[in-house]
């Protein structure tokens, strides 16, 4: 207990280094969670394009083939 | 060469004709340097010793005024394309539009900053350097402004951007336009800060003209 | 697609190595706060505050080597035209501007007990604080455009120019610090560090390489995919 309570502390210094740590982790993460969202989206994104295109173009296609 | 005199005073001619906006960045100069006493008392001491960061601190934001227009016009009535088009090397082209800036902003600048170091209650003797710092270190403005308002040409909200991309790169011109005028004024030897404001001029005077032609040419793609 | 063709293969290799880059820079980062937190002496004159050392420094490194990265992509996609490297110069941009403002949070978090206060104008912070900016003209310059190769293009030379420049700037900063500075502050870059402080700086400093490397390559998959998907889009306006 007496050494995790120092370990806290940093010898007086806690306020200033564990923010500092903190804040490094927290941007880090951060960067790393929203990068791989936008990576996330855009690949669901592009799926949905793949599976709906083909088939858009084959009703154009069928619908040129009527009207000519 | 012709064509880069022909363009120079083409400018000319057209800042001649719209002299309010050439006189509006002295306005700002003077209008800007002449709140800082508002700001931190009229004790005279104090502001003497604030002069010459104040004088260069608001030079270098009135330059920023005149940049948005410097390329624009030309870009929005296509004659940039002309420019682009033309025989002579594009970089000649930046080069003279950098000039004519310069005389129509720097130089009034410089006729001006003596009566900011009147009001500031400045060391006269330090006049001489002052005019030659701002002589060595406006040019210079003017060439990095170049590039940044190349760059920003068709951008949105070019006219904010343009700050932001060009006072970092002016920090160094600032720093020894400074310090040479506080040298003089300490009585210390000025002539290390004013090669280095020289040897950034020069160093502009290469960069600007070849990465203003660059970012001109991939404007008009 | 040809244009596809080598960002193909990108995607292929990036797919391969990224998850051991992942797991390696997960690694790295473990072992070096582990190191730092409990291994590393406290130091005998700035106390257990010298631990912060080991998050500032690593940032400070990651600043100025993710700027030399877009500069080196920038100058590449202005040469030779690379496809992939303007996106590399995308994706970095705010990673690097990330790892600055952390430099000067850090640092800031340091100066207080060891200067006494959050900031001094002191030649190292002042020049991370300009290469911060510069970073924000990048990213702004870069989405300025409705085009994103326009805004690739105009960000890539700024990012020259202003490589051009950082080193100016540096020693004008390190110039005007001499003469205003007094010469009080106790400066960081004190005697050669101890090895018990150096092995978890070298294992965080890798380990901030490594992250930033996957996070590159997961942004620059990212951007590729929405590429496409812009393609994708502007044949279907086409052909509707």
């Amino acid at each position: 207990m007496q050494q995790a309570n120092e370990f806290f502390t940093m010898g007086g210094y806690g306020g200033y280094v564990w923010p500092a740590f903190g804040v490094t982790a927290l941007i880090m993460i951060w960067l790393l969670a929203a990068s791989l969202r936008r990576l996330r989206e855009n690949e669901n994104l592009l799926k949905q394009m793949q599976a709906t295109t083909p088939r858009r173009q084959a009703g154009r296609a069928g619908a040129e083939g009527r009207a000519s | 060469m012709s064509g880069f005199l022909g363009l120079l005073t083409r400018d000319l001619r057209l800042a001649l004709r719209r002299r309010a906006d050439a006189s509006l960045a002295v306005l700002f100069f003077v209008l800007s340097a002449a709140l800082f006493p508002f700001g931190v008392g009229p004790e005279a001491n104090l502001l003497a010793r604030m002069a010459p960061g104040v004088i260069w601190v608001t030079a270098l934001l009135a330059v920023l005024l005149s940049l948005e227009r410097l390329f624009l016009a030309d870009y929005e009535d296509g004659s940039l394309e002309l420019m682009v088009l033309a025989p002579q090397p594009l970089e000649l082209t930046v080069l003279a539009k950098a000039l004519a800036h310069w005389l129509t902003t720097g130089l009034p600048l410089i006729a001006a900053a003596p009566l900011l170091a009147l009001l500031y209650n400045m060391d006269p003797a330090g006049l001489p350097m002052l005019i030659l710092a701002m002589a060595l270190g406006t040019p210079s403005l003017s060439l990095i402004g170049a590039i940044g308002a190349a760059l920003t040409l068709g951008a949105r909200r070019g006219g904010v951007l343009i700050p932001l991309l060009v006072l970092p790169l002016n920090i160094p011109i600032l720093i020894f336009g400074v310090a040479a005028l506080d040298a003089a004024l300490g009585g210390l030897n000025p002539r290390p800060h004013i090669m280095f404001l020289g040897a950034l001029f020069l160093g502009s005077l290469v960069l600007a003209p070849i990465a203003g032609a660059a970012a001109l040419r991939q404007a008009m793609e | 697609m040809h244009r596809f063709a080598n960002p193909g293969r990108f995607l292929r290799l990036s797919n391969v190595i990224l998850p051991w880059i992942a797991v390696l820079a997960a690694g790295l980062i473990a072992v070096g706060l582990y190191l730092a937190l409990f291994v590393s002496p406290a130091d005998y004159q700035q106390g257990e505050s010298v631990r912060i050392m080991y998050v500032h420094v690593p940032s400070a490194w990651m600043a100025m080597f993710i700027y030399t990265v877009i500069a080196a992509a920038s100058a590449s996609s202005l040469i030779w035209r690379h496809p992939l490297a303007d996106l590399v110069a995308k994706a970095s941009s705010p990673i690097g501007a990330c790892f600055t403002f952390l430099a000067l949070v850090t640092g800031s978090l340091w100066g207080k007990p060891m200067w006494g206060t959050w900031w001094v104008w002191d030649a190292r912070l002042t020049s991370v604080l300009v290469l911060f900016f510069l970073y924000l003209g990048h990213m702004a310059l870069m989405g300025a455009f409705d085009s994103a190769t326009r805004g690739a293009r105009a960000a890539a030379i700024l990012a020259l120019v202003g490589f051009v420049n950082v080193p100016i700037i540096k020693f004008s900063v390190e110039w005007w610090s001499t003469l205003h500075q007094p010469a009080s502050v106790l400066r960081l870059d004190g005697p050669s560090i101890h090895p018990s402080m150096l092995w978890p700086l070298l294992a965080m400093g890798l380990g901030f390489k490594l992250y930033y490397l996957a996070l590159m390559l997961v942004r620059v998959k990212s951007e590729l995919i929405a590429a496409r998907l812009n393609a994708r889009a502007a044949t279907a306006a086409q052909l509707s």
